[in-house]
């Protein structure tokens, strides 16, 4: 598929075309074993991720999003196919790869300093190195005035914040976000989006966003996968063509109102078809 | 301290309306069915001052802290091992559960028999109350643990000891410590009815006789002293709880 290869180019690292990409899925498939049927949840999927790209994939609920990202964080295997990350197969999750999950995974028995620290102090990190990157990661994420909190007295947004920064203290040089914004309201979720924004620019990681937000996926990224319905696979690719130091206010222009236009063109038949199964 | 403030307040005020009727039902029943507050405090008084009364507390106490020792250790590591496994879990909890709904009582004749008169019948008798209890709230504790803490510590390419002891303890101690406090109760419990049926000493033997003799004083010093002894260690379990968990 040609237009996984036209993602933008990183200024940092310099590639050619034929640079291999920094993850790579070819015909990846997963199924699961019910109790008595089996449930074929994503695939065949191919995705070439380039190094330092922003990338989304929007897709109706229950069409394996999740699925994908668990496989290229090395959390479960593929059931064909092959998948690799930095040119080596994913096997057990791979050195470099940072993951925020869909659901809270705050630890309540840290406040949130502990919770940011907390795989830094497992990698046995030097002290002082582990005091620069969570302070910095504490203030990044807006959390502060909440330092010595604990994940029960935030709110859910802040919670997920605090596995933002838990991830990003890591320095991963792939970053898989699952729907996390998903809790926040529209004003917030547009201003972490331009955080996140410049943590991207910042840091040249690259980065796999899964949302149900079409503005946000629109706005963020350099390129947006569209799933279809389950089994999961990719339907389209939008190239964005949006500058690296782009932020929040190309909402208004005409191009962004083109890019979400196309996401949705493409949806709204996948969510037609859950519609009318569902009546059937 | 302002939150603690209504908290003490509270159980202050909780402690006096027991009291008032603990009263008002002396009042309404008599002294000879129930002694009053005064009378009872007085009683314990006179009893803790006797040395006879302290080696029967020391022998329960010696009962007890054995059986609750093998209920909380056995306990744990039985219902981690029956979490982890999930098929032996699955076989183990109806089992369990049929075992401990089965009324003791019943049992007693059997464990005299394996053990004799003495304290290894009342140590069985607080592990047959304690110990699947706390199995069974362990055991619960790791099967309900969110299965994102697993995902986390597998991102975090966390080694096996690291994940067990710096995310799958710290995310299951509450839930044992919930097992362990309700095991603690049964325990004593158990204890105490093995003293009962089958023992010459202890403070559940006391209780057996001043019931035979009918005096009302004494059974109540005894289950005024084994209430604050049971309140007591279960405010600190949960205390301990509040600390460390944060939730
Ligand atoms: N461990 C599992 N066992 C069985 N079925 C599963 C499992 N995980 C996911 N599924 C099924 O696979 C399908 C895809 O799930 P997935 O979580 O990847 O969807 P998703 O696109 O992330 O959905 P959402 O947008 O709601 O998060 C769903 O039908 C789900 O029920
Ligand atoms: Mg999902």
């Amino acid at each position: 598929m040609s237009a996984a290869l036209g993602a933008k180019v990183v200024p940092l690292a310099p590639q050619t075309a034929t640079a291999p990409a920094h993850a790579r899925l070819r015909g990846v498939t997963r199924v699961f074993d019910l109790p008595k049927s089996t449930l074929h949840a994503l695939g065949p999927v191919d995705l070439d991720l380039a190094k330092g790209e922003f990338f989304s994939v929007v897709g109706p609920s229950g069409c394996g999003k999740s699925t994908l990202l668990d496989i290229l964080a090395g959390l479960s295997a593929p059931q064909s196919g092959t998948a690799e990350f930095e040119g080596k197969p994913i096997q057990g999750v791979p050195d470099g790869v940072g993951v925020v999950f869909q659901e809270d995974a705050s630890f309540p028995w840290l406040n949130v300093r502990d919770n940011v620290a907390f795989g830094l102090r497992r990698a046995g990190m030097d002290p002082a190195e582990i005091n620069r990157r969570v302070d910095y990661a504490v203030g990044f994420m807006g959390l502060k005035d909440f330092a010595a909190s604990y994940p029960a007295q935030l709110s859910g947004g802040m919670r997920q914040r605090v596995c933002i920064a838990r991830t990003l203290v890591m320095q991963p040089r792939l970053i898989l976000l699952d729907e996390p914004f998903g809790a926040l309201d529209q004003q917030t979720r547009l201003l972490m989006g331009d955080e996140l924004l410049r943590l991207w620019r910042e840091t040249s990681a690259t980065i796999l966003l899964i949302t149900h937000a079409l503005d946000e996926a629109a706005m963020l990224s350099d390129r947006v996968g569209v799933m279809s319905t389950r089994p999961g696979t990719f339907i389209d690719f939008v190239e964005t063509g949006w500058e690296r130091d782009r932020d929040s206010r190309v909402v208004s222009t005409p191009h962004f109102g083109d890019i979400t236009a196309r996401l949705w063109e493409k949806l709204r038949i996948e969510a037609l078809k859950i519609m009318s199964a569902g009546k059937g | 301290m302002t939150a603690l403030m209504p908290r003490s307040a509270g159980t202050f005020l909780v402690l006096l309306a027991l009291l008032a009727l603990w009263q008002g039902l002396h009042l309404l029943v008599g002294a000879s069915s129930l002694a009053s507050p005064t009378q009872t405090v007085s009683k314990l008084a006179s009893l803790l001052a006797a040395g006879e009364f302290w080696l029967n507390i020391s022998e329960t106490m010696r009962a007890f802290v054995a059986a609750f020792a093998i209920s909380l250790f056995g306990g744990i590591a039985l219902g981690i091992v029956l979490g982890v496994r999930k098929l032996a879990g699955n076989v183990a909890e109806p089992i369990l559960t049929t075992l401990y709904s089965i009324p003791k009582v019943v049992l007693y004749p059997l464990v005299l028999l394996c053990f004799g008169l003495g304290i290894s019948a009342k140590i069985a008798f607080g592990v047959m109350h304690g110990l699947i209890p706390i199995t069974l709230f362990s055991m619960n504790a790791i099967r309900q643990m969110k299965p994102v803490y697993r995902r986390t510590s597998q991102v975090m390419r966390l080694s096996p000891s690291q994940s067990a002891f710096t995310v799958i303890m710290p995310a299951i101690l509450p839930e044992i410590i919930s097992g362990v406090r309700l095991g603690f109760s049964l325990t004593l419990l158990g204890v105490l009815i093995g003293e009962m049926f089958a023992s010459q000493r202890g403070l559940g033997f006391l209780l057996t006789s001043a019931i035979n003799i009918g005096q009302i004083d004494t059974i109540m010093a005894i289950a005024l002293l084994l209430t604050v002894f049971a309140v007591t260690c279960n405010a600190l379990m949960m205390r301990f709880d509040r600390r460390l968990t944060h939730r």
